[in-house]
């Protein structure tokens, strides 16, 4: 079937978005959420099972107590209500990866429902940015499924495959889902929105310290729901729902492409059919997957052999007082603090270097100094050894020390960048390597007086410039000088001499 | 209590993925009534202040500690499944979508 596909602009003229965001978040407990198998990532095939996570006849599930823990501070930091008493339920469906034949989740007991969360998306030039308040249906436990792959027909995948194998070791690990309202009035920033809210969940979610959050492993996944309606019509269209997109990204891209689509099949005056759809990263599109059952269909029940889960009001306020600041109201925080500009702090941020720059500035660093070793001598660094920031041999207190070895005029900016090479290369501290490299800036004043009538000497022209009052020249005596120091001279106190002798 | 009607039967029939041809639909689809109305007869006798119960024992927050106890080995699990390839359990074709 031929689509036409809206231009985004026409789309937005005519049509009201309504998104709708399903996450999931696979918890990082130890072990999975019924049984004491191993919950962590990469192991061989079917190691970590056991009768309960293979749905062997007569197994019995137990909760496990941290997972409920990790569900209730999720709910929490989503400023969600904690439910007083709730219950799993079984959700009746046939597939190889879930061995159990139905899926132990919550059905209309959630454990956390009614939140919101706030996301801003950014200005495209640089200014305030715009703020959406998500509003949190509910935020449910639940368990994953295992993994199969296809074997046989094209390229692996499920279409014309002859058989699949199946791997039960991530069956049973415990995933937190966390449903949004639908979010409307979000017009030409819906992509932008879906995206800053992925992101706002994930960096949540690491905050927290409940999951890897890692959207390449699948540790967080979102499902996008979209649905249009004609402009100002207050209704909500039919929706599509577009699975497993797995990186930010491609979420923004989805909902602009489900928008464009959407568009096209209304205006031919057909109608939206509600299904799941698949995202394909290479060209940004999506394509049929099933009809959409409906929620009878799962034929949920409760579930018969785990007990309700009824957290006392004590447990959820010491969980309450375990929540780190919301991120987002940090970064505005440490924003003020450290008087950055807007664009200074999304460098910061983008850098993945907020807490290598707060850290340092704990350490006693000012800020902006902090920021500039952060985003460009170690970012270049970093880049070169194709490793994260956090991953570089140099630590925040490091990089303290040496800017308060520049501060103290002990070192100049570009001695700390080979102090920086000798912390890298693992030559002790910053001291250290200054004593063995010989860094220290000249602090003879014989030495530098001499320099600087060498310079003065050398350079007549410069120096009757200076003479006649045009300091600007002094830059190129400056350079003489410290040329002549090889470097190891500050230049704040060369700047003074040249001026001192020309005056 | 309304009754359970033959298109009904037959669509729980399929989502269970039981094959029942028409004169077994016949057949069973007024005895699951039978069964359907026995049960409601439990409606008859709690009052309005008898929620539908769950869990018959009042008891709730059952917890494990997360601590990884030992299963079963990879030859252990798979001892039961029909065929095995590749230390994974070998699954016929699937037909439609992950869920």
């Amino acid at each position: 079937m031929s689509e036409t596909l809206v231009p985004f602009d026409e789309v937005v003229e005519r049509f009201d978005p309504a998104l709708g965001l399903e996450i999931h978040v696979e918890l990082n407990t130890n072990t999975k959420m019924f049984c004491g198998c191993p919950a962590v990532f990469g192991g061989e095939p079917n190691t970590q099972v056991c009768p309960t996570c293979l749905g062997l006849p007569g197994a019995m599930p137990v909760v496990n107590g941290k997972a409920v823990e990790s569900a209730i501070r999720i709910g929490l930091a989503l400023n969600c209500e904690i439910a007083e008493w709730c219950r799993f339920a079984r959700k009746n469906y046939f597939y190889p990866d879930m061995p159990k034949n139905f899926q132990t989740s919550q059905y209309d007991e959630p454990i956390a429902f009614e939140g919101y969360l706030d996301v801003t998306v950014p200005d495209e030039n640089g200014g305030e940015g715009e703020t959406f308040r998500i509003e949190i249906e509910r935020a449910h436990m639940e368990e994953d499924t295992g993994k199969s792959s296809h074997v046989g027909g094209s390229d692996g995948r499920i279409h014309g495959a002859d058989y699949s194998l199946v791997d039960y070791n991530r069956a049973g690990i415990p995933l937190i889902e966390i449903v949004t309202k639908p979010i409307l009035g979000t017009g030409d920033k819906a992509p932008l929105v879906a995206k800053a809210y992925v992101s706002a969940i994930r960096d949540l979610i690491v905050a927290l310290g409940v999951s890897d959050a890692r959207m390449d492993q699948g540790s967080i996944r979102a499902d996008v729901n979209l649905s249009l309606a004609p402009k100002g019509s207050g209704v909500l269209g039919t929706r599509s729902e577009t699975k497993n997109v797995n990186s930010l990204r491609s979420v923004e891209r989805a909902v602009r492409f489900e928008m464009s689509r959407h568009a096209g099949i209304l205006d031919a005056g057909g109608s939206v059919l509600q299904e799941t759809r698949h995202f394909h990263e290479n060209d940004g599109t999506t394509s049929s997957g099933r009809e959409k059952s409906d929620a009878e269909d799962y034929r949920y029940f409760p579930e018969p052999d785990l007990v309700p889960v009824a957290p006392s009001r004590e447990w959820v306020e010491e969980l309450r007082a375990t929540l780190p600041e919301n991120p987002a109201v940090k970064r505005t925080r440490l924003q003020g603090e450290w008087g950055f500009t807007d664009l200074e702090m999304r460098d910061t941020v983008g850098a993945g270097a907020l807490d290598l720059v707060e850290q340092t500035v704990a350490a006693g660093a000012a800020p902006q100094a902090a920021r500039k070793w952060w985003l460009t001598e170690l970012a270049r660094r970093a880049n070169d050894a194709g490793v994260e920031l956090t991953e570089l041999a140099v630590t925040p207190a490091q990089v303290a020390a040496v800017q308060a070895l520049v501060d103290a005029k002990t070192i100049n900016d570009k001695l700390a960048r080979q102090v920086f090479d000798g912390l890298l290369a693992g030559e002790g501290t910053p001291e250290e390597i200054i004593a063995a490299r010989g860094l220290a800036v000249v602090s003879d004043e014989g030495a530098l007086s001499a320099a600087v009538d060498k310079a003065i000497a050398e350079n007549p022209d410069i120096a009757d410039k200076i003479r006649d009052g045009k300091l600007a020249a002094a830059g190129a005596l400056i350079g003489a000088v410290m040329k002549e120091m090889r470097g190891q001279a500050d230049a704040g106190r060369v700047r003074e001499l040249v001026l001192e002798k020309l005056s | 209590m309304s009754q359970l009607t033959r298109d009904e039967v037959a669509h729980l029939a399929d989502l269970a993925r039981i094959d029942l041809d028409d004169a077994e639909l016949d057949h069973l689809a007024p005895q699951l009534n039978v069964i359907l109305e026995s049960v409601a007869s439990i409606s008859g006798v709690a009052g309005d202040d008898v929620p539908p119960t769950s869990h018959p024992i009042p008891l709730t927050n059952v917890f494990r500690d997360d601590v990884v106890v030992p299963g079963l080995t990879a030859e252990q699990a798979l001892s039961g499944a029909p065929e095995a390839e590749e230390q994974r359990f070998r699954v016929p074709r699937i037909l439609g979508d992950e869920q």
